[in-house]
């Protein structure tokens, strides 16, 4: 079965900065794929590049960028806003600022079918009225006719969901959707993704620096480091057996109730993120690596454990 | 909103009321006026006469009150040179400075607002640099000089435009063009500015990220944002285009509200120039409320607070 | 390989010191403020000398000029160059005690009302409110008509009506100003109203108040220039640039060079102040950042 989003190889660079270096990972369809990684490191520039959505002065690179095997760097910016919100959609972080002021909820939601699908507004006001219940909304008629300042961070959030899955996309990018959320109604929105994904059979491209998360709802997770993809495996087997130094450092780091006891310290990793200039080689985490020594400062091979799970680090399997 | 609103209109009356008293003080700093209308040649008796005829002879705060008294019931007086009531003159040459602020504010918007929009989407680009400069030549331009220049030019030498007067909506198109030119830059600017910051918003990433047209995401998401402040300014600078369009009538003889007030300044006229200052006092208040209301309309948060 | 060409290091325009264009105003200002201070010694001929026999001479770039007048003659045959360069001297003086009259009362005002706060700030903001609505030109028309026109009138009427840029940015860099750390420090410490308003206030928004007059100067030449030209300000002989193109109206068909070269002065010097105001501006707002 081919993949639904492949990436191989993908560079970004803001001018003479780096932010991802070589990432590969895939998503394939109706699986919850976890890119997990700390803040910078590349992780939502990922996806915002696999949408073309960089900021300006971005420019990406990759030895292939596909989704459903269809070329997206050959695709004009015509042809990629097809595939925007129509096949592949995304919600964002930032759900108090991701939705104009200027205009109704049910303006935003209703304007994405009727621009990839050609419906008509009663049509696309019953479809966005449907996904609102959908996605918990209570009073979903109510909520069409609100402005955004009107509804709290969680209903944004989920209004942003909704209006995602207007036309039934087949991959949707959610970048650590819940970060700015209160704490209990983080748990909601991903319980709602979860059931949202498996409900409608959707890849899920979910970005998120929360392993707790990760447990729960990833079928396949990529570990992302310094703009490298370092630790790609199937969840269970990612937490049952990291391979990469970095992987197992982010697993100590993660309190397991039953599993660590109270008195025991946390585990951290030593040191901060290096800066990466032009020229660079080798592994980007051999500072803070308890395992480094001088040949890690040469090109890093990928090794695999298994067809699913593949790392890139010096250390045999 | 409804406080806001009375706040916003108590305000206004006292402003209005401010600029009554400093229009009135105003027109009393050349000293003893009856001299000054009952000419130079005027005898003493003349003198007192014309005094009491005008009811110079009160008290100064008796006079002020009951001017104030009498304009807030709209009637400002009569005028001392054209014999007529000052209430009929404004209203015979408000068309023309309406007209007039009008064209021009239509003009500078129609230039300034593409202008602003295509600079911000060509942020650093030699385009954007251009408009930054043509921003920056309108703002250096005299607009008398201006005027007289593009009088030359299409009135004399290519004889395209009438010179002056106001037979034809083509006498507004000079005229307009002037006035535009001192709104154009600050328009312009508030444009760019506005649409710059706009682009680089959050929601113009969602709206790309829906797959958008491109004139969707400008004129729909980005502009729509952009245009509140732009709303306000543009309402000020119709304000300020009509106090300053008496400088452009006088260059083209369009005898509106600010050739009026000129003719009465020159003449001593001061029932006719206090008024004047007052209307357009007046005007400028209700434009800036206007703004507030559209901005109502345009942003929705401002509706709720 | 790439969609997007190798990225370009992210460059925006150069700004400030670096940035040609305040050079370029910075040149002009200098160049006008010499005029200014030494036009007495500058001019080649007595600017108010009248010359009946010489009158409308061409400036040097047209046929039959007279190598003594560079610049050419007015109607009444003063020497032009002699008469701009005064006029230099009148539109910088303008611009320059204009701004120092509306400087003193706004930058008053506007400290007072964002340093003290509560009714002395609704006062301000409503005398700012006040004198936005009053016509700028109308009223200094009418105070120069009623009072007769002088030098020292029209600065005063000027300064009076144009200090409300002054009071807006004074206000809103002292509200900023007073929030900050070293400012609440000063505070604690004991120090009184007056010192931390001497010592930590105005030094900070001095930068800001800089621009504000380079743009106020601009502003006032140009309004003068207007005045002058509507017959109420500088008052005749004095060449105003305003009142020179107001003069050379009545020929400006047949002599139209009367107006291109006052007007051009006047645009050349208001464009130079505002680019340096925009240099200053920038490079005063990328010190902050």
């Amino acid at each position: 079965m081919t993949a639904l989003l492949e990436v191989e190889r993908l560079q970004v660079r803001f001018g003479a900065t780096a932010a991802v270096r070589g990432a590969s990972l895939s998503v394939a369809p109706g699986e919850t794929h976890c890119l997990v990684g700390e803040s910078g490191c590349g992780k939502s520039v990922t996806a915002l590049a696999v949408m073309n959505l960089l900021a300006r002065g971005g420019g990406r690179q990759a030895e292939r960028l596909a989704f459903e095997g269809e070329d997206l760097l050959k695709l004009s910016e015509r042809g990629m806003a097809r595939l925007r919100g129509n096949a592949m959609a995304m919600i964002f972080q930032e759900p108090m600022t991701s939705l104009n002021p200027a205009y109704t909820v049910g303006s935003q939601m209703t304007e994405v079918l009727r621009r990839h699908k050609g419906a008509s507004q009663r049509v696309a006001i019953d479809r966005a009225a449907d996904l609102l219940a959908r996605v918990g909304i209570t009073a979903p008629g109510l909520r069409l006719g609100q402005f955004p300042h009107q509804l709290s961070g969680g209903l944004r959030q989920r209004v942003m969901i909704a209006m995602a899955l207007m036309c039934e996309p087949r991959l949707l990018i959610a970048d650590e959707p819940t970060t700015a959320l209160d704490v209990t109604v983080q748990a909601q929105i991903l319980r709602l993704l979860a059931g949202l994904q498996r409900d409608l059979g959707l890849g899920l491209l979910l970005i998120t620096h929360d392993l707790g998360v990760v447990a729960r709802v990833a079928t396949r997770v990529s570990v992302m480091y310094a703009g490298e993809v370092v630790e790609r495996a199937p969840t269970a087997e990612l937490f049952a057996n990291p391979r990469h130094p970095y992987t197992q450092g982010l697993l100590r780091c993660v309190p397991v109730p039953g599993k660590i006891r109270r008195d025991q310290p946390l585990g951290a990793i030593r040191g901060t993120v290096p800066r990466i200039g032009a020229g660079f080689a080798g592994c980007a985490f051999r500072e803070r690596c308890d395992f480094a020594d001088e040949t890690c400062q040469r090109t890093i091979p990928r090794r695999s454990m298994g067809a699913a799970h593949d790392y890139l680090c010096r250390l045999p399997a | 909103m409804l406080r806001f609103l009375v706040r916003r209109l108590v305000v206004a009356l006292l402003v209005v009321a401010t600029v009554m008293t400093l229009a009135f003080i105003l027109t009393r700093l050349s000293g003893d006026l009856a001299v000054s209308i009952a000419g130079p040649s005027a005898t003493q008796a003349d003198v007192d006469a014309v005094r009491k005829a005008y009811g110079l002879d009160r008290p100064l705060i008796t006079q002020f009150f009951d001017w104030a008294g009498r304009a807030a019931t709209g009637d400002l007086g009569d005028s001392y040179f054209f014999k007529t009531r000052v209430s009929t003159l404004i209203g015979e040459r408000m068309p023309v400075t309406l007209t007039l602020g009008i064209t021009g504010l239509l003009i500078a918007l129609i230039v300034s607002l593409p202008l602003g929009i295509m600079a911000a989407v060509r942020e650093n680009t030699v385009f954007d640099r251009i408009v930054q400069l043509v921003a920056l030549f309108g703002q250096a331009m005299p607009s008398f000089w201006l005027g007289l220049l593009l009088m030359i030019l299409f009135g004399l030498k290519l004889g395209w435009l009438p010179i002056s007067g106001t037979d034809s909506w083509e006498s507004y198109i000079m005229p307009g063009v002037v006035l535009a030119f001192s709104a154009i830059p600050a328009l312009t600017r508030l444009t760019r500015a506005g649409m710059i910051q706009a682009l680089g918003s959050d929601y113009i990433r969602t709206a790309r990220a829906k797959g958008l047209s491109r004139a969707s995401i400008l004129l729909k998401h980005a502009l729509r944002n952009a245009a509140i402040p732009v709303v306000a300014i543009a309402a000020v600078q119709l304000g300020f285009m009509l106090g300053g369009s008496i400088v452009i009538e006088q260059v083209f003889a369009l005898h509106g509200v600010g050739f009026l007030a000129w003719e009465s300044i020159a003449k001593n006229d001061f029932p006719v120039v206090q008024s004047v200052v007052l209307v357009l006092a007046v005007i400028y208040v209700a434009l800036t409320m206007l703004a507030d209301l559209m901005n109502a309309v345009l942003d929705p948060r401002l509706r709720a607070a | 390989m790439s969609d997007t060409a190798a990225a370009a290091p992210l460059r925006g325009p150069r700004r400030g010191w670096r940035s040609a264009a305040t050079w370029f105003g910075a040149t002009i200002v200098g160049i006008a403020a010499f005029c200014a201070i030494f036009a007495p010694l500058l001019v080649p001929h007595d600017p108010f000398a009248q010359d009946l026999g010489k009158r409308l001479l061409v400036p040097f770039w047209m046929d039959g000029s007279d190598p003594h007048h560079l610049l050419g003659t007015d109607q009444l045959g003063r020497d032009y160059l002699s008469r701009l360069i005064w006029g230099c001297r009148i539109s910088m003086l303008i611009g320059v005690t204009v701004s120092l009259v509306s400087g003193v009362i706004g930058i008053t005002l506007g400290v007072l009302g964002g340093f003290i706060g509560g009714r002395a700030d609704d006062a301000v903001l409503f005398a700012i409110t006040t004198r936005l609505a009053l016509p700028v030109v109308l009223v200094a028309l009418a105070v120069v008509g009623l009072l007769g026109s002088s030098m020292t009138l029209l600065v005063i009427t000027l300064g009076l009506l144009q200090w409300d840029r002054f009071a807006v940015v004074s206000r809103a860099t002292t509200m900023q100003v007073r929030t900050l750390d070293y400012v609440a420090a000063a505070w604690c410490a004991g120090c009184s109203r007056f010192r931390i308003l001497a010592r930590e206030v105005l030094p900070n928004i001095a930068s800001h108040l800089v621009v504000v007059a380079t743009l106020e100067a601009a502003l006032a030449i140009l309004l003068e220039a207007a005045l002058s030209f509507l017959g109420l300000g500088v008052p005749p002989p004095l060449p105003s640039w305003g009142l020179m193109i107001a003069e050379a109206k009545d020929y400006m068909f047949f002599s139209p060079w009367l107006i291109v070269i006052p007007g051009v002065a006047l645009f050349v010097l208001v464009l130079g102040i505002n680019l340096l105001g925009d240099g200053l501006r920038d490079q005063f707002g990328a010190r902050s950042e």
